[in-house]
């Protein structure tokens, strides 16, 4: 305090009405493009055995390189032309997007899962507890990812369910250091405080009142997420160590995209790349514009 | 020069407008007032009440979202709001100078000091290297730092907040100018200091022969630096007039108001009078007299319309119905 | 000073430590190791030799000490395919992964750093939006992808550049765009926020009111201080890029360590694998560590600090 006379008064505090905040959701940015994308590759992935024209797994050996049909030499059973072992290049896209949502989903969430109990559990009870697990974090975030994963892929051998328990297992971590920031502050809040002088136990009150205030946290977290857990499954795919041929994923596809490249077989290389392309593109702006809507104070992400 | 007066700014407006261009906030909002050379205006008001926008918009460095809709500045005669940007870049930091509020963060933490001292000297007078650092360490002398030699080799961090405000102190002066602005240049600074340190700025403007406007929430300053005072509110001024008269004879019940909350070793009351309410949002004023929701002397025709400029004493002008009767003269 | 030293070095030697149980339990708990260890098609007999020669039979904190004991003396035993010690061929292939990652960062910060300027200058203009769409490109394209797509264009249809190998300066730049590519955009977003804020700054206010010309006021007052966290940035990320670079240079064939980690992976070398999965670690934490020390040197409150 200086003492000298001053008038300053305190600001008022901004009001905002439920009404105003629900026309903010809708007007600023609503991505609209983003999330028919996401929907309609969701809509494929789980119909893709009605929507896909041929087996995916199965190709004619005496069709294969077949441009895609506009294109001179094309057929017209492969719209998107066919690979080196005669597959329908569209089908196999279309069973990708399947495999994709699937690992691309399930990693986030169990991720999620994974990094916000960690994260609530050492923001809140804090002491060592605390201590070992963002000790734990930090080492794993030091860690090269990429090389990390290729790490636990070869350990583990190639499956689908075995990539998606290695991408948990790598992005954990930025859940946890996030949350547990979030958790300091939420304790030190009245009503925290004041279920512990009623006498909530130190899991019902992680429960009751710290987790649905993280929750959306978690949410903006994994959405962002989305998109760099697809393209390392992507990556881990085309370098052997991801999904097991000869299921069709767009990382695999663009593996056996570069044995036809120096030939000049375009479609093989730019079609898959363009999925994952598009996609990630849809995750990230949709997670981008949650992160302004739900959790401003995370715009430093 | 012209035999006006140093400055004469006349219905000067600056708004800040949303990136969408749906809210408008009238930071300052038709503002009139003069300055002449060698006198100090003091501009007081609550935070928020546009006194910064006002310096700002005097110097034309507006943030990105501010924007000037109208008005004139006169200064020496020349009408600053029509040159063009690299006429106004000559005329800042050399005809017009301005001290900021917070001098841990008005230098840059990464170069000498000397040379920041030295850098307005070099753009301005096209001064050499040897003959700015010369005229700089005299100038870190004029503004009482102590081994000025050594002090121009060091780098902010290595000086107190108090220095750190005398280095901006000498900067301002750097290039003779005519006009000095303070923006609340003493608020962070410890309270001996801050005498010092006004002592200092008063001692520069009877030597320099400044112009000078005073900017603060502080009235106990406002009486020992100022000649004249005007009182801002939402964006206007509601009062002016000289400091004499303003402290002991207030027209606008905010001045009185304002007046009243200075603790005062004398006084006889016991407790301090707060202004009731809150200063009003700026981008959704009240209508009428913006002071009105807070105002004890609130008649009805101030619910709704805003009052005009009425002379009450020879220098005395306050927007308040109260003294309606007398319009004053445009300015 | 010494005492944030020494902290930041206790935290390192905690993450090798880390590090190191990681490595060693995964490869424990996730099945035999023999089998890892052991060359694909070899005989029950060769797999007790592998046991005996490793301590697989005794117990968790003796094999423990005998792993950290022969790391800790570089020894990461022998390749299965090169029948040569694995920290041989890594300290071979490393030049030129460092090469590659120097390049692609001059890339990217020659990319990155005068469009986050210009983003930040021209804020909400046509310019900043461009700026945005690139750098939410260089977050959404898989490096490899990028690779693969120049590969096609350039080598193929236009055959302006070797698509594979290394040896002439030619040979670099495409695998140095596109694994710059990714780091370009983080390093634009980054200059981007940094220089917004110092721009926001009451010293840049100053340098304007003391009436400098724009370009001293960005190019002098508010750059220098805008670079030091992207500069920061970018000594992590050179460390990062030796590591992400594993696809960029299967793609390319380029030599480095992450051709030697993508041919350990085919050749199910598990040696190999291990080594640079433990190496690359290793790397990051030193660089990590060293990334403290500068910025003890560069922000005068740390230096400060006792």
């Amino acid at each position: 305090m200086n003492g000298n006379p001053t008038t300053t008064l305190p600001s008022p505090a901004a009001t905002v009405t439920l009404g105003s905040r629900l026309a903010a959701f809708r007007s600023e940015g609503f991505p609209t493009i983003p999330i028919a994308i996401l929907l309609s590759v969701i809509l494929v992935a789980i119909f893709a055995n009605v929507l896909a024209p041929h087996d995916p797994e199965v190709g004619t050996l005496g069709d294969r390189f077949r441009p895609p049909a506009w294109q001179a030499g094309g057929m017209e059973g492969h719209l998107l032309g066919t690979d080196h072992l005669g597959r329908d290049v569209m089908s196999r896209l279309m069973f990708g997007a399947r495999v994709s949502i699937v690992v691309g989903f399930t990693a986030v969430i169990i991720a999620g899962m994974i990094g916000t109990f960690l994260g609530i559990l050492s923001g809140y009870v804090g002491g060592w507890v605390d201590q070992v697990i963002m000790r734990i974090t930090d080492t794993w975030l030091a860690l090269p990812v990429l090389t990390f994963a290729i790490f636990l892929a070869v350990i583990l051998g190639p499956s689908v369910s075995n990539i998606i328990i290695i991408l948990a297992a790598v992005y954990w971590t930025r859940y946890a250091r996030v949350v547990r920031g979030e958790v300091l502050s939420l304790r030190e809040r009245d009503y925290v405080r004041l279920a512990i002088v009623a006498g909530c136990s130190k899991w019902t009150i992680m429960k009751r009142h710290i987790l649905p205030n993280v929750i959306n946290t978690a949410i903006v977290l994994a959405t962002l997420q989305l998109g760099v857990v697809i393209i390392t499954e992507a990556t881990l795919s085309f370098l052997g160590v991801g999904v097991p041929p000869p299921k069709p994923a767009w990382g695999l596809m663009l593996a056996d995209g570069k044995k036809g490249m120096m030939a000049g077989y375009w479609w093989l290389t730019v079609l898959p790349g363009c999925c994952i392309m598009l996609m990630v593109l849809a995750a990230n702006l949709i997670g981008d514009w949650l992160r302004v809507k739900l959790d401003p104070q995370l715009r430093q992400l | 020069m012209t035999a006006g007066p140093l400055l004469d700014v006349r219905g000067l407006s600056t708004h800040y407008v949303s990136s969408r261009g749906t809210r408008v906030t009238r930071a300052v909002d038709g503002v009139s007032f003069t300055l002449d050379a060698g006198e100090t205006l003091g501009i007081v008001g609550e935070s928020g009440c546009g006194k910064t926008t006002l310096a700002l918009s005097l110097l034309r460095i507006l943030p990105p979202a501010a924007r000037n809709v109208g008005g004139e500045i006169r200064f020496e005669g020349e009408d600053l709001l029509t040159k063009s940007a690299s006429d106004m870049r000559k005329i800042r930091g050399k005809r017009i100078a301005m001290i900021l509020q917070d001098p841990m963060a008005s230098l840059n933490p990464l170069f000498r000091i000397g040379d920041q001292v030295a850098e307005s000297m070099r753009v301005h007078d096209s001064a050499s290297r040897p003959a700015a650092w010369t005229k700089a360490t005299n100038l870190l002398k004029a503004v009482r730092i102590a081994a000025p030699e050594a002090r121009m080799r060091e780098y902010p961090h290595e000086m107190s907040g108090g220095m750190r405000q005398r280095v901006v102190g000498a900067i301002a002066i750097s290039c003779d100018p005519r006009l000095l602005i303070a923006d609340e240049p003493t608020t962070s600074l410890d309270l001996t200091i801050q005498a010092q340190y006004l002592n200092l700025l008063k001692d520069l403007q009877r030597s320099y022969g400044l112009g000078m406007i005073f900017i603060t929430h502080n009235l106990g300053i406002v009486a020992k630096m100022c000649d004249r005072v005007a009182v801002m509110y939402a964006g206007r001024i509601v009062e002016s007039g000289s400091v004499r008269t303003i402290f002991s004879a207030p027209a606008h019940p905010y001045t009185t108001a304002l007046l009243e909350s200075i603790p005062r070793l004398t006084a006889s009351r016991a407790r301090l009078s707060a202004i009731d309410g809150q200063p009003p949002d700026p981008a959704a004023l009240p209508t009428g007299c913006a002071f009105h929701p807070r105002c004890g002397k609130v008649m009805d025709r101030c619910h709704d319309e805003a009052p005009d400029e009425f002379a009450v004493a020879a220098s005395q002008r306050t927007r308040c119905w109260l003294h309606a009767g007398v319009p004053a003269r445009p300015a | 000073m010494k005492q944030y030293i020494l902290r930041r070095f206790g935290y390192a030697l905690i993450s090798l430590f880390l590090l190191s149980v990681t490595i060693f339990l995964f490869v424990r708990v996730t099945g035999d190791p023999a089998v890892l260890l052991v060359e694909p098609g070899a005989s029950k007999d060769d797999l007790d030799a592998i046991r005996q020669q490793f301590g697989l039979d005794r117990s968790l904190w003796v094999q423990y000490g005998a792993f950290v004991a022969s790391m800790a003396r570089g020894d990461f035993g022998n390749s299965f395919y090169y029948r040569t010690p694995v920290m041989e061929l890594y300290l071979q292939r490393l030049p030129n992964s460092l090469m590659l990652a120097a390049v692609a960062m001059l890339f990217s910060l020659a990319v990155g750093i005068p469009t986050g300027i210009i983003a930040a200058v021209r804020v909400n203009s046509w310019w900043d939006s461009a700026g945005k769409i690139f750098a939410l490109l260089g977050l959404s394209l898989p490096a490899f992808w990028v690779g693969l797509v120049m590969i096609l264009f350039f080598s193929v249809y236009l055959g302006w550049f070797p698509s594979s190998g290394s040896g002439t300066p030619m040979h670099i730049i495409m695998p140095a765009i596109s694994l710059g590519w990714v780091f370009a955009a983080a390093h634009m977003r980054l200059t981007r926020s940094s220089m917004l804020e110092v721009l926001g700054s009451e010293y840049v206010k100053l340098a304007r009111i003391k009436g400098l010309p724009e370009a001293l006021v960005i190019g002098k007052h508010a750059l220098k201080n805008a670079l030091i966290p992207v500069l920061t940035l970018a000594g992590i990320n050179l460390v990062l890029m030796v590591n992400v670079a594993v696809v960029v240079e299967t793609v390319f064939a380029w030599p480095g360590v992450g051709r030697l980690l993508f041919e350990g992976i085919s050749f199910r070398d598990f040696p190999v694998v291990q080594a640079t999965v433990i190496l690359g670690g290793v790397m990051i934490v030193v660089v990590n560590f060293l990334v403290d020390l500068l910025y003890a040197v560069i922000d005068p409150r740390i230096r400060y600090e006792r």
